[in-house]
């Protein structure tokens, strides 16, 4: 039994001329919610299609629980539920009778599918639109009817490419809180999305793509590490900002600073012990301070340092 | 035995199958379907027995009379199945793709085989309701005789195999172009090759051989039989030959057989060879449907 549930190896995946993916490598531990980021045309949905059986690698592996998907895409399909960018549902269906006919697909007895739907559509929140035709329900609804669907033969590892793509902020959060629930659940999930602030808050790990390459993998604080290695400083002073500047530009660990009105930024190199020990000198130096505060930094920031904008390329 | 039927039994409820039947049944378009071929075909069968009924001066119909009525009711059958064949089974794989449904489909344990033949006995199980509901018309022919019933069985039975053939190409079809549009044209395209483009062939070759008879540089007993493979494998002469067993298409290819042998098509007559060579083009048709469904195929090495 591998400890990995995604392994990939040099994956690469040419459309013609276009090199959709250049040999990309990384590899998700089981339990582990990986958030998949990147510009649009990067080769994230290639990637995860890769993954879902639904397209043949040109170059390099790509296995689940040790099974290469396209050796074995059979016993592959077992392990994943898979959610797509865009997905259509089947309109003169029931909700009871889409998840039943997926259900049916996945090899479910149909005693089972009796118990096992009803506590699917309450996970989504879907309970009370069980006999809805799928045509009625709004979009927020098909995506978690989607997420059901994904769900129904109770996959090891979800796939789920922008589960909240197009959704209003009510959906999103809804979205989330599934999301949250299947994480406590023990699934191992990769997803992708643009709403950066959404994957912070459930992800264990990252994985940035972008013109087919991974350009960083891992922690998301270990990234953060890597890739602000220049703290910002935020020093908010009643008075002397101009004298604060030059104050500060002589003191060590100072790359630069800009005046944005009471609020002095302040890119500094220097690690916990001496951003205090600046602090301290600002006060000797007989400056009013009123707050004093390093600059936090999310999802949203590492991905716009490590990404340097546009997709794919030729 | 019991073990194959359980199989054959589950394959037949299986999920896609079910599925198929629900979305076909449920949306308006079947019954409008079913309603207008049953009124083409109401109309036909009603000019008919006007026409020959008229045109024979007789006042009351007679075997013969029922004969032709068959036969022609037959052609309408088989011309109308044609053109609602490739228009009910070559949007079957790509109207999915189209709907974005296709890839949630092909990620379940449904096996490549399942989805493909599921979706041909679906759409050809309402083609067939269509037809057996357009039965009792063949009712009135029985009226006044003539017809035995082993003729009307045989020819249901050639109307059930070219639904599977024509069916066959509209999946195999749907399955390669991306775009139903694409997928009915060309489907269209194929059956119209099968009734006009094989009678095309034939005329062309038929009329050069007897051209070269006539210029004098070849024997007037010169056997170009072989050109009647043309005709074997055109729905229209296949269904001809299963009323008449006759040696009418000797006449065809221009042969002479005041010798009374026997040839090539005495033993295998056009609608054994059709059956055969459509038996063979079909099991490829599906075949290569199903290798295609599914980009992920294992590999070698």
């Amino acid at each position: 039994m591998s400890e990995y549930m995604i392994e990939i190896n040099g994956l690469k995946k040419n459309f013609g001329t276009f090199h959709a993916l250049k040999g990309i490598d990384f590899s998700i531990k089981k339990g582990t919610v990986f958030g998949f980021v990147g510009p649009n045309g990067a080769g994230k949905s290639t990637t995860m299609s890769i993954l879902a059986t639904l397209m043949l690698p040109s170059e390099g592996t790509a296995k689940v629980d040790g099974m290469d998907v396209t050796e074995q895409p059979h016993e592959v399909r077992k392990k994943i539920g898979y959610m797509p960018d865009f997905f259509g549902v089947y309109d003169q269906l029931k909700t009871d009778e889409y998840l039943h006919f997926y259900g049916g697909s996945y090899g479910i007895p149909r005693k089972e599918r009796e118990q096992l739907i009803p506590q699917l559509l309450e996970l989504v929140n879907l309970s009370d639109k069980r006999d809805a035709y799928v045509d009625s329900l709004s979009r927020g609804m098909k995506q978690r009817l989607c997420l059901a669907r994904c769900l129904v033969h109770d996959p090891e590892l979800l796939i789920l490419d922008e589960p909240a793509s197009g959704l209003d902020p009510r959906a999103r959060i809804e979205m989330r809180e599934i999301l949250k629930e299947l994480k406590s659940m023990g699934k191992t999930i990769i997803i992708s999305s643009h709403i950066l602030p959404e994957l912070a808050e459930m992800v264990d790990e990252i994985g940035v793509i972008e013109h087919g390459e991974m350009v960083a993998v891992g922690n998301i604080n270990h990234i953060q590490q890597q890739l602000m290695a220049k703290r910002q400083l935020s020093i908010k002073t009643s008075s002397r900002q101009d004298e604060l500047k030059l104050f500060l530009n002589d003191q060590p660990h100072v790359q630069g600073v800009f005046i944005d009105g009471q609020t002095l930024e302040v890119q500094f190199s220097g690690q916990d012990v001496e951003q205090a020990a600046l602090l301290k000198a600002i006060l000797l130096a007989g400056f009013e301070v009123i707050s004093y505060q390093e600059a936090q930094t999310d999802l949203e920031d590492i991905f716009l340092a490590i990404t340097r904008g546009g997709g794919a390329e030729q | 035995m019991s073990k194959s039927i359980q199989a054959l039994k589950q394959f037949f409820l299986n999920p896609v199958i079910d599925k198929e039947y629900r979305l076909r049944m449920r949306t308006s378009r079947s019954m409008w379907t079913l309603l207008a071929y049953l009124i083409a075909m109401g109309l036909f069968a009603g000019v008919i027995f006007s026409i020959v009924g008229i045109s024979s001066g007789r006042n009351a119909y007679d075997n013969e009379f029922s004969g032709i009525a068959f036969i022609v009711l037959s052609f309408a059958q088989l011309g109308l199945i044609a053109f609602m064949s490739p228009g009910l089974t070559a949007g079957v794989v790509s109207s999915e793709r189209e709907k974005q449904t296709l890839n949630l489909l092909l990620t379940t344990q449904q096996s490549s085989f399942t989805i493909i033949v599921s979706k041909l006995l679906s759409s050809i199980g309402f083609i067939l309701l269509i037809v057996f509901a357009s039965l009792p018309l063949y009712g009135i022919v029985f009226l006044y005789g003539g017809i035995s019933p082993d003729q009307l069985l045989s020819v249901f039975a050639f109307f059930i195999f070219n639904m599977f053939v024509f069916g066959s190409f509209g999946i195999l079809f749907s399955t390669l172009f991306k775009r139903t549009m694409m997928a009915v044209i060309v489907t269209y395209g194929v059956v119209l090759f099968m009734f006009a483009g094989t009678g095309i062939i034939y005329l062309l070759f038929f009329s050069g051989y007897t051209n070269y008879i006539h210029s004098g540089n070849a024997s007037q007993n010169l056997d170009f039989s072989w050109i009647l493979h043309f005709l074997a494998i055109n729905p229209a002469f296949a269904m001809f030959s299963l009323f008449d067993t006759g040696d009418w298409h000797l006449s065809l290819a221009n042969v002479n057989n005041s010798s009374g042998a026997k040839g090539y098509f005495d033993y295998v007559p056009f609608w054994l060879e059709y059956v055969l060579f459509y038996t063979i083009m079909l099991v490829l048709a599906l075949v290569a449907a199903i290798r295609k469904l599914r980009p992920v195929k294992r590999r070698k090495g």
